[in-house]
């Protein structure tokens, strides 16, 4: 949201300012791509590499899904700004249902 | 007001409904279908009473009772309470935050009939071999059991009319996030939008469990999959979980817009601000919320173990909670008010001890323990109509009185609309009061008949009794709707004379463009405050402008047609049918195809001109 503005026709949007924020954007982009990429080759390595057993590797995968979404929706689809409170609220209400359904599901139908 | 004066012809009017995505008229068409379901749920209900009014009755044979309760259940859920819950919240709350339409008005039109064409899908199983029998809760273990294609239809029908109910809910979402008029902060939303905003979102959550129930009950009855077969490995309770994820979410999916009305009733009548409005929408939220975390006390008997037992039971009971701040509430509205008995205002009054009953017994089947004794006996059926009925019900056909005018422009006759209250209100408590007694007594719920002697005779004749009652007062509501059309008196802005919310600052029924500048929200009740400050109608927030508005499409109707189309293909697939996958075929290309053209065709919308809106004014102002 706070680079949408950057070509309006309003004469007192501050174009140095705005350019300083894309350019922080885009490191951030950078930044989190980078890390993202290497989350994913740690992934891959936790199964080439032969010893961890099936134990460590899935949630430890699970874990770094995880991470990867929160960067994916913090960084790549602007969670961080203003104005998306209301998605948040929906997302984390989500989640925490479908928590609470697992939980259940692994306690008392599962296990 | 030149739209209303010309008389349109049938076939003109008909399309135009076929092919409106105007919310109101979207409204009208989910009232209509809504009730037309209700109408047909109800006979099925008849049927059931009078099978069950005396012992060893043979009126209908046992399959046929199994089909009849199946239908009965379903019906009156999914297409007549929910429907008609729909019909108000399209009708009402855009126009009660300041909205000219929801957000996306061709997935609303899209949502009707997709809702619509699962209905009679459903019901068309009447027609080819035998309705679903295997309750409206269908079990897995008695579905898969099931005989013929009843629960085929129930399996289909519901997968389409649930995405119709999914898209409906997301699209009151972002209309109540998205299109509040300047000045109506969530803090003055009146409380049937909020209602309207937490239910939309049980709907975004609840849905989904039951399209996946679905869906497993697809492929292990349609593709031979084994996900509820026990003896493949498969889990017949996931099944009961799936259904009662979504089940005990839908309850209060039925019942927090009902509560929605009645607080709006309550204020509006004792001509008071709601008392606590704040806590009104603190225990909406919080209901809401807890609404997730009980499914299981429908499944205390299953063999949870006693610490699940105990949780859940834990967590149903502090439901009471928030529902007891909301009665408090609405009593402490009605204290100090000046309270005026309109028609609307018997059915409010009415449902608090109605309604009370319900929950009491509610928290009775919640100490787990007990419910072993309840469980599956006519104490259940009494309590979950309790709370249905009385709450539900009762809100729907408040509503029905008291948006009347809003929709339709003329008022229902208020003298015939008291006989309805007094004649529902007497049968219903006439029909249901004893079933609790039945059921301390252990006749057993879902049982097709009983033997003389055993002490059930007289109580199930007066339950069947009672259902005469409430059947008049659906005779006398229907032809007080037939009456008040023929005669078509016309209407003011706000006829109840009371309106505090800003859709009675509009003309009954609204322009279609329902407000020709954005109104300024000036606090809770917005039109109530400029009435007390002498105005005649809201403040406008912006200047006379053009109105950008959505065309008619016919496309909605295609969309779902398609679909029910490829139902029929896929029902009767399994009868190894050679038309059956042409069907199938041809079904889905008319939706696809349908969905393409929507795509791909520029659809812009058109504007309706400055100049026209003051012409519009002239004409009134010619009038009045
Ligand atoms: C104070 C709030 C409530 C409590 C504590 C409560 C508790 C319960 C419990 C424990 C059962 C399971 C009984 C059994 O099968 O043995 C039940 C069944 C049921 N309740 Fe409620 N309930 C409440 C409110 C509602 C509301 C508001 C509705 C609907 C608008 C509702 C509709 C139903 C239905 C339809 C069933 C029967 C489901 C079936 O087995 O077919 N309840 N309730
Ligand atoms: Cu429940």
């Amino acid at each position: 949201m706070a680079n949408s503005q950057l070509n309006s026709g309003n004469p007192r949007v501050d174009i140095e300012y705005r350019r300083k924020k894309s350019a922080e954007e885009m490191r951030h982009h950078v930044v989190s791509f980078a890390l993202m990429i290497f989350l994913t080759l740690i992934a891959f390595a936790a199964v080439a590499i032969k010893g961890f057993s099936a134990w460590f590797i899935v949630p430890f995968i699970l874990l770094l899904a995880v991470v990867q979404v929160i960067f994916q929706l913090y960084y790549f689809m602007h969670m961080s700004h203003k104005g998306h409170e209301a998605p948040s609220m929906f997302l984390y209400s989500g989640v925490l249902v479908g928590a609470v359904t697992i939980l259940a599901f692994s306690t008392i139908i599962w296990w | 007001m030149s739209t209303y004066a010309q008389k349109k012809g049938f076939g003109a009017t008909l399309w135009d409904y076929l092919t409106t995505v105007d919310h109101k008229k979207i409204a009208i068409l989910y009232l209509i279908a809504g009730g037309f379901f209700f109408v047909v749920g109800g006979l099925e209900a008849v049927f059931i009473r009078i099978q069950l009014a005396v012992p060893n009755n043979d009126f209908v044979s046992a399959g046929l009772f199994n089909e009849i309760i199946t239908m009965h259940g379903t019906t009156m859920i999914f297409l007549a309470a929910m429907p008609l819950v729909f019909a108000f919240m399209n009708a009402v709350m855009p126009l009660q935050i300041g909205a000219r339409d929801v957000a996306f008005p061709f997935v609303n039109a899209l949502g009707f009939w997709l809702f619509f064409f699962g209905g009679v899908f459903l019901n068309l199983s009447w027609f080819f071999d035998g309705a679903p029998d295997a309750g409206w809760t269908s079990y897995a273990s008695l579905a898969m059991a099931s005989k013929g294609h009843g629960v085929d239809f129930y399996v289909l029908g519901l997968q389409i009319s649930g995405i119709g109910t999914l898209i409906g809910g997301i699209n009151f979402l972002v209309t109540i996030i998205n299109m509040r008029a300047p000045g109506m902060t969530y803090m003055r939303m009146p409380l049937f939008t909020w209602s309207t905003f937490v239910t939309s979102a049980l709907i975004l959550f609840a849905f989904p469990p039951l399209t996946v129930g679905l869906v497993l009950m697809m492929f292990d009855r349609m593709f031979g999959s084994n996900f509820f077969e026990a003896s493949m490995g498969g889990n017949t309770v996931i099944w009961e979980h799936l259904f009662w994820i979504f089940g005990h979410p839908e309850v209060y999916i039925l019942v927090l817009p009902a509560f929605g009305i009645f607080s709006e009733i309550f204020a509006m009548f004792s001509r008071k601000r709601l008392f606590g409005y704040s806590s009104m929408v603190f225990a909406t939220v919080l209901i809401g919320f807890l609404g997730f975390m009980v499914w299981a006390h429908h499944m205390f008997t299953t063999g949870l173990g006693p610490v699940a037992n105990a949780i859940f039971a834990v967590a149903t009971m502090a439901i009471g909670v928030p529902t007891g701040i909301k009665i408090f509430n609405w009593l402490l509205t009605m204290w100090g008010g000046s309270v005026k008995f309109t028609t609307p205002m018997h059915y409010a009054v009415a449902f608090i001890p109605s309604f009370v009953a319900g929950g009491v017994t509610g928290v009775m089947l919640a100490a787990a323990a007990a419910d072993y004794q309840y469980h599956d006996t006519y104490f259940v059926v009494a309590h979950f109509h309790y709370v249905i009925v009385g709450g539900v019900v009762f809100a729907i056909l408040a509503g029905t009185h008291l948006y009347w005018p809003k929709m339709f422009g003329t008022m229902l006759n208020e003298t015939l609309g008291k006989i309805t209250f007094w004649l529902f209100f007497i049968g219903f408590h006439m029909t249901f009061f004893i079933q609790h007694f039945l059921g301390l007594w252990g006749m057993p719920r879902r049982v097709f008949t009983y033997l003389p002697g055993q002490g059930f005779e007289t109580s199930n004749l007066i339950s069947s009794l009672g259902a005469v009652f409430m059947s008049l007062g659906v005779i006398v509501l229907l032809y007080n709707v037939i009456m008040t059309s023929v005669k078509n008196e016309r209407v003011g802005n706000d006829p109840w004379g009371d309106g505090r919310t800003l859709e009675w600052s509009l003309p009954s029924p609204p322009p279609f463009y329902n407000f020709k500048q954005l109104p300024l929200v000036r606090g809770l009740d917005a039109y109530w405050l400029e009435k007390m400050e002498g105005k005649k109608g809201m403040t406008p927030a912006e200047p006379l402008g053009d109105i950008h508005m959505p065309n008619a499409s016919f496309l909605p109707f295609v969309i779902a047609f398609g679909l029910f189309v490829a139902a029929f293909g896929a029902l009767f697939n399994m009868d190894d049918k050679a038309w059956s996958v042409p069907v199938i075929i041809i079904g889905l290309l008319i939706t696809f195809g349908a969905m393409f053209l929507r795509s791909v065709k520029d659809d812009h919308g058109f504007h309706i001109h400055k100049e026209e809106l003051m012409e519009d004014d002239n004409d009134k102002g010619v009038k009045a």
